[in-house]
C-alpha cells in the first residue's frame, strides 16, 4: 500500500513537473475533454435529475409532517451542492472515465506500447497522464455544475407533483435562493477539482504498474476503481472538515 | 523548430553486464563491444536473455552490476539517449493502436516538434514507400498483417534517423517470404543510414545474412562471438546443435 501512495505522489509531481508542456498536448486534452466531459453529460444529468428526486421523496413527506416543508428547497440545494452532486458525480466518473484510462494505459503497457515510447524519448508522464489529467480536472467541476441545477429542477418537480409534499416550483426555488449561496456552489466544485485530480492520478498510475496480460489490465481496472472510490470518501470527509473553517 | 542534427553511428560497449529476476540469473557477465556502423547480431536460443539485454541496451530495464557504454558514456544516463537517437523496433512491433499507421511513423518527428506537420507528412509518405507500404497512412495498426507491423515499426525507426537501431526477434511469427523481406530492410536500413544495429534473433538466416558479426549467447552468457564464417565453423557442440538443428520427420511405414 504505501509504494502505492509513493507511486501515486511521484507520479503527481512529475504530471506537475510536465505541466509547462501543456500547450503542445492541447489536441489530446481536447479528445479527452470530449470523452470525459462530453460523453458523459447525458448520464450526469439523468443521474442528477433522479438523485435530486428521490432526495425530495425522502426527506419531503417528513419535513410536511413537521409543518416545515417551505425549508424543502434550500436542504435540497444545500445538499446538492456541498455534498452529494460533487460525491456522486465522482463515483459515477471514478467508474466511468477512471476504468477507461487504467484499462487504456494499462494495456499499452502490456503491448509494449509505453516501452516503444520510451524508446523514442518521448514521456508517458507528458504523452499520457498530463492530458487526462487535466481534462478530468477540467471536465469534472462542470458536470458537477450541470449537475446541481438538474438535481434541483428533479427534486422541485417531485415536491409540485407528489401530492404528499404539495410545494410549489415557486416555493421551492424561493426557498433555495434564499439559503443557497454562491460560496456552497464553489465548495462542491472545489471538492469535485480535488476529486478528479484523485481519480485521475489513481488510474494512471494502476495503468502504468500493469504487469502480465488481460487479467492484469483486469486487475488494474479493479484496483483503480475501487481505490478511487475509497480515496474520494476519505477526501470527502476531511475536505468537508477543511471547508467548516473557511469563511463562505 | 529545431532540426535533426547529423547522422554519425555510435560505438556500444557491453561490460560485465549481469541481471536477474527475482534471485533467477538471467545475464551472467555479459561483455562485448560492437562498432560504430556495425551490424551486431546476438543469436541464442529462447529464454536465453537476449530481449533483456536488448532492453538493458535501450535503457528500459537497469542493470544489477556492469555498465553499457554508448559512445563512452553509461546508457543508464537518460541524457544519452536525447543526446545520440536510437531507435528499437520490438518483436511485437508496439505501434500505438490508438493512432494511425502515418501518426504511428511521425509520432517521433511530430512530438519533438521536429518539422511541421506539412513535412511531417511528406516524410511519412516517402518512409512508407520506402518499406513498401505506400499509401497506407490513414490505416489503423491493426487492420495491417504482422509483417506489414514490423515494417510499419521499421518505418518508425527510420523517420528518427536513428544512429543506433535495435532490432528485437525482427522475423519471429512471419513466413519465410516476409522473414526474408524484413531482412532486407533491415540491410537497407543499415546501408541507407549507416546506423549501428543490434539484432536479437534466433532466425539463423536472418543472423548468417545481415551480421557483421554474431555473439552466440546461451543460459545467459556469451559462447562465442566471431564472423558469420567462425560461428559456422565453430566446433563447440551447442553452437553446432543450434545451428544446424533440422526437424527429421520419421520415415513412413
Amino acid at each position: 500500500m504505501f509504494k502505492n501512495i509513493g507511486q501515486i505522489l511521484v507520479l503527481f509531481w512529475q504530471t506537475m513537473l510536465s505541466l509547462p508542456q501543456l500547450w503542445r498536448q492541447r489536441r489530446k486534452v481536447y479528445d479527452q475533454l470530449a470523452y470525459i466531459g462530453l460523453a458523459s453529460l447525458i448520464m450526469v444529468c439523468i443521474l442528477s435529475f433522479f438523485i435530486g428526486g428521490v432526495l425530495a421523496l425522502q426527506i419531503g413527506p417528513e419535513l410536511v409532517k413537521r409543518g416545515i416543508s417551505s425549508v424543502l428547497g434550500g436542504l435540497i440545494g444545500i445538499s446538492l451542492c456541498k455534498e452529494l452532486s460533487p460525491v456522486l458525480i465522482a463515483i459515477l466518473v471514478a467508474g466511468r472515465v477512471g476504468s477507461a484510462i487504467a484499462a487504456e494505459i494499462g494495456s499499452m503497457q502490456v503491448y509494449e506500447e509505453i516501452d516503444a515510447l520510451r524508446t523514442m524519448n518521448i514521456s508517458p508522464v507528458r504523452y499520457l497522464v498530463l492530458p487526462r489529467m487535466v481534462a478530468i480536472a477540467v471536465s469534472v467541476p462542470i458536470l458537477v455544475l450541470f449537475s446541481i441545477p438538474v438535481g434541483c429542477f428533479g427534486a422541485a418537480m417531485v415536491c409540485n407533483f407528489n401530492p404528499k409534499i404539495a410545494v410549489g416550483f415557486a416555493g421551492f426555488f424561493e426557498n433555495l435562493r434564499d439559503v443557497v449561496e454562491p460560496g456552497d456552489v464553489c465548495n462542491g466544485l472545489f471538492k469535485s477539482f480535488i476529486f478528479a485530480l484523485a481519480i485521475g492520478i489513481i488510474s494512471c498510475q494502476q495503468g502504468l504498474i500493469t504487469r502480465g496480460g488481460p487479467r492484469g489490465i483486469g486487475r488494474s481496472v479493479t484496483k483503480a476503481v475501487v481505490n478511487s472510490i475509497v480515496l474520494i470518501l476519505i477526501l470527502d470527509y476531511f475536505l468537508t472538515r477543511l471547508l467548516f473553517f473557511l469563511p463562505k | 523548430m529545431t532540426t535533426l542534427p547529423q547522422s554519425k553511428s555510435v560505438r556500444v560497449e557491453v561490460r560485465d553486464l549481469r541481471k536477474s529476476f527475482n534471485g533467477a540469473d538471467v545475464l551472467k557477465s555479459i561483455s562485448f563491444k560492437v562498432g560504430p556502423g556495425e551490424r551486431f547480431v546476438i543469436m541464442g536460443p529462447s529464454g536465453s536473455g537476449k530481449s533483456v539485454l536488448l532492453r538493458l541496451i535501450i535503457g528500459l530495464l537497469a542493470p544489477d552490476s556492469g555498465e553499457i557504454l554508448i559512445e563512452g558514456q553509461p546508457s543508464r544516463n537518460a541524457a544519452v539517449h536525447s543526446k545520440y537517437r536510437t531507435a528499437m523496433v520490438f518483436q511485437s512491433a508496439a505501434l500505438l493502436t490508438s493512432l494511425s499507421v502515418g501518426e504511428n511513423v511521425g509520432l517521433y518527428l511530430a512530438e519533438h516538434q521536429l518539422k511541421t506537420p506539412a513535412e511531417i507528412d511528406a516524410i511519412v509518405a516517402r518512409t512508407l514507400e520506402t518499406v513498401g507500404l505506400k499509401d497506407l497512412q490513414d490505416r489503423s495498426p491493426s487492420e495491417l498483417s504482422g509483417g506489414m507491423q514490423k515494417r510499419v515499426a521499421i518505418a518508425r525507426a527510420l523517420v528518427v534517423e536513428p544512429q543506433l537501431v535495435l532490432f528485437d526477434e525482427p522475423t519471429s511469427e512471419l513466413d519465410p517470404l516476409m522473414a526474408v523481406t524484413i531482412g532486407e530492410e533491415i540491410l537497407k536500413l543499415n546501408e541507407r543510414t549507416g546506423a549501428t544495429s543490434i539484432i536479437v534473433t534466433h532466425d539463423r538466416e536472418l543472423a548468417f545474412a545481415t551480421g557483421h558479426h554474431i555473439a552466440m549467447i546461451h543460459d545467459g552468457r556469451i559462447l562465442f562471438m566471431g564472423t558469420p564464417e567462425e560461428v559456422q565453423h565453430n566446433p563447440d557442440p551447442t553452437i553446432q546443435k543450434f545451428i544446424t538443428a533440422e526437424l527429421a520427420p520419421p520415415k513412413p511405414r
